[in-house]
């Protein structure tokens, strides 16, 4: 059933995000080693491994919150260089959502979302207030639009976080674990909302340990240990037939805990 | 209902019961916070015998024997007040102060003049209000007034020319050089205080050198040799004949001193923000002086409210230090009027009422920051 829905899903043959040959360190420590990566229009990826594999660190790279220091990094075509308006093209085009959600305290949920729209896309404020109360009404918290970040519970805060990102209409969305804040009965309400975003055919990049989720929208599952991309394949066959031996210890944890 | 046991009540049936009476009312509040042991009771009781002892006298020399009026011959215009008009009485002589009440006000500038330093005070406290009251809901304009056009003006109506009687910046004095001390101190402080602060924490080397040098010399010299070195040195620094006022050497000095201990308070507050709030506005797009300008400073400043105040009120002291190098502020006007020989041996007086209008500016501006504060809280303590 997942398989089909997943089927449903269209991936096309652009290359959204291209990474070849990245490489960074951290002082002496080596993070990235070598990643080699494309992401198709549409395409939807976990990328999963064990705590300090690196994954974070890659999809930080790729909206330049973390600098990589050697090979090259695309995301439309745009490369990204130490050129400043490279890296803020590619920042209006990508949409992230973190853990901790940092959404702005002192502003109203609103004005967090009408924010970047106004100042970064300079759209009309009227404009920009419809199109969040559009994306709050996608994410099922429209009444929450004039309440405070503070206010509200981890796992609204989470879906207005999403909201915010989608309100600068991103071309790709990055999901830096982001149910791993939540408490036990936030999560679902989190993955819906990315299931569903999922479902409406947006790119996405998501680092997380829910394999539920990645059984049901990913079409492809990125498995990295120790800064390297060790082994990635479609769900099904990632978790009925993971071939290297780190895989299958890492599955074996994360499953039957 | 409290008649049966709670141990013998079904789980989830317990109902909730008022605390004790004696955690509660006046009693408990006593005995929690007068008489909780043998030492508070002790220090209960030293600290009334200590409130006997000094409050009383102090209000009867402050109110009940003060002499309040001026005698008969005076107020006949016969002759002027004295100090030996006091002498009926135990108490303070407050006739003093109110002889002397415009010079302490106005310092030396000319009696036909005021007018111009009211028009300059009320259109601070003006826009003051209006920069601060909730009831102005468009702040732009009183922005624009208070930063651009306000100072211009105010300056000229003090200074004079241009069609108004020149008042040389030495016959300023008293209360409202103080205030014109203070608020261009602070006026000017914060934003270049924000400026330095962010210099210190900018990526950029000479810029982070240049400011953490100045920040480090402002705040490793005292106010006093900063006030000498405006006074005596930087004339030295000019060319020949060029010369700067001497009020306007103190206002500068002042100012850059305010800004170093700012820029420490604000990046005080700008280290206590997490590095999510940077990371959120970066990665929707926002630029460097939209992210400080939107997500960074509103917090940051926020955070640093009450190191914020309590740098304007230590600054609103410290302008009393402009009297080593001549200026006739508040509380130099003062101990000058009671150093007068009509008014020998009201010092006391001088420097009680010195010390209350003080309390009362000091008092005023920590109670709105408290009340800022309040207002600010978003209901956000962690992130």
């Amino acid at each position: 059933m997942a398989a089909q829905a997943a089927a449903k899903m269209e991936v096309g043959t652009d290359v959204m995000i291209d990474l070849s040959g990245v490489n960074k360190w951290y002082g002496q420590f080596h993070v990235l080693k070598d990643i080699n990566l494309s992401v198709y229009k549409g395409e939807r990826i976990v990328v999963c491994g064990p705590s300090g594999s690196g994954k974070s660190t890659m999809i930080r790279c790729i909206n330049r919150l973390e600098e990589h220091q050697r090979g090259k990094i695309a995301v439309e075509g745009v490369e990204l260089t130490h050129d400043l308006k490279n890296i803020e093209q590619v920042r209006r085009e990508v949409g992230m959502v973190f853990q901790h959600f940092n959404l702005f305290p002192h502003l109203t949920v609103l004005e967090n979302l009408t924010l970047a729209p106004i100042w970064v896309r300079k759209m009309p404020k009227k404009e920009a207030e419809q199109v969040a109360m559009h994306y709050l009404e996608r994410v099922r918290i429209p009444e929450q639009a004039a309440k405070y970040p503070g206010q509200l519970s981890g796992g609204q805060q989470q879906r207005v976080a999403i909201a915010r990102s989608l309100c600068m209409n991103p071309k790709v969305m990055l999901f830096d674990e982001p149910t791993s804040a939540l408490d036990p009965e936030m999560i679902k309400e989190v993955l819906e909302v990315m299931i569903e975003l999922a479902r409406s055919g947006m790119t996405m990049l998501c680092v997380t340990h829910e394999m539920g989720f990645a059984r049901t929208v990913a079409n492809r599952v990125i498995f990295m240990d120790r800064g390297e991309i060790i082994e990635q394949n479609t769900p099904e066959e990632f978790f009925l037939h993971p071939k290297s031996d780190r895989t299958k210890l890492f599955l074996s944890q994360i499953l039957h805990h | 209902m409290s008649d049966i046991p709670m141990s013998t009540m079904e789980p989830g049936t317990r109902p909730s019961l008022p605390p004790p009476v004696t955690e509660t009312g006046v009693i408990g509040w006593m005995r929690h916070n007068l008489f909780a042991s043998w030492f508070d009771t002790l220090l209960t009781v030293v600290a009334v015998i200590l409130i006997y002892l000094i409050v009383p006298p102090f209000v009867n020399w402050v109110i009940l024997d003060a002499t309040w009026a001026y005698p008969p011959e005076v107020v006949s215009g016969e002759r002027t007040a004295q100090f030996s008009d006091c002498a009926a009485n135990s108490g303070a002589c407050w006739i003093f102060v109110r002889a002397r009440l415009p010079q302490f006000f106005y310092g030396f500038y000319p009696e036909v003049e005021r007018w111009r330093v009211d028009i300059v005070l009320i259109m601070l406290a003006v826009s003051i209000f209006g920069l601060l009251s909730n009831r102005v809901k468009n702040k732009k304009p009183v922005v624009w007034f208070f930063f651009v056009v306000y100072p211009i003006l105010a300056f000229w109506l003090l200074l004079g020319g241009w069609g108004l009687e020149p008042v040389p910046t030495r016959l300023w004095g008293g209360f409202m050089l103080t205030v014109i001390i203070s608020s261009v101190g602070i006026v000017f402080s914060l934003p270049l205080g924000i400026l330095l602060a962010l210099g210190r924490r900018s990526k950029l080397p000479i810029l982070h050198a240049l400011c953490v040098f100045f920040i480090e010399f402002a705040r490793g010299v005292p106010l006093l040799s900063i006030l000498f070195m405006a006074n005596v040195l930087l004339p030295l620094f000019l060319p020949l004949g060029m010369s700067i006022d001497i009020l306007m050497r103190v206002l500068i000095g002042v100012t850059l001193f305010a800004a170093a201990y700012m820029a420490e308070v604000i990046r005080g507050g700008l280290q206590a923000l997490p590095k999510g709030q940077y990371e959120g506005a970066m990665a929707l797009g926002l630029g460097y002086w939209q992210l400080t300008r939107f997500i960074i400073m509103p917090q940051a400043l926020r955070i640093a409210i009450p190191g914020i105040v309590n740098n304007f009120i230590s600054l609103a002291q410290d302008t009393t230090l402009v009297a080593i190098v001549g200026l006739y502020d508040f509380l130099n006007i003062v101990r000058a009027g009671s150093r007068d020989s009509k008014w020998i041996g009201t010092e006391m007086e001088g420097y009680v009422f010195c010390a209350l209008i003080y309390l009362i500016c000091c008092f005023a501006m920590s109670r709105y920051s408290m009340y800022l504060e309040r207002k600010l809280h978003t209901g956000h303590k962690k992130r």
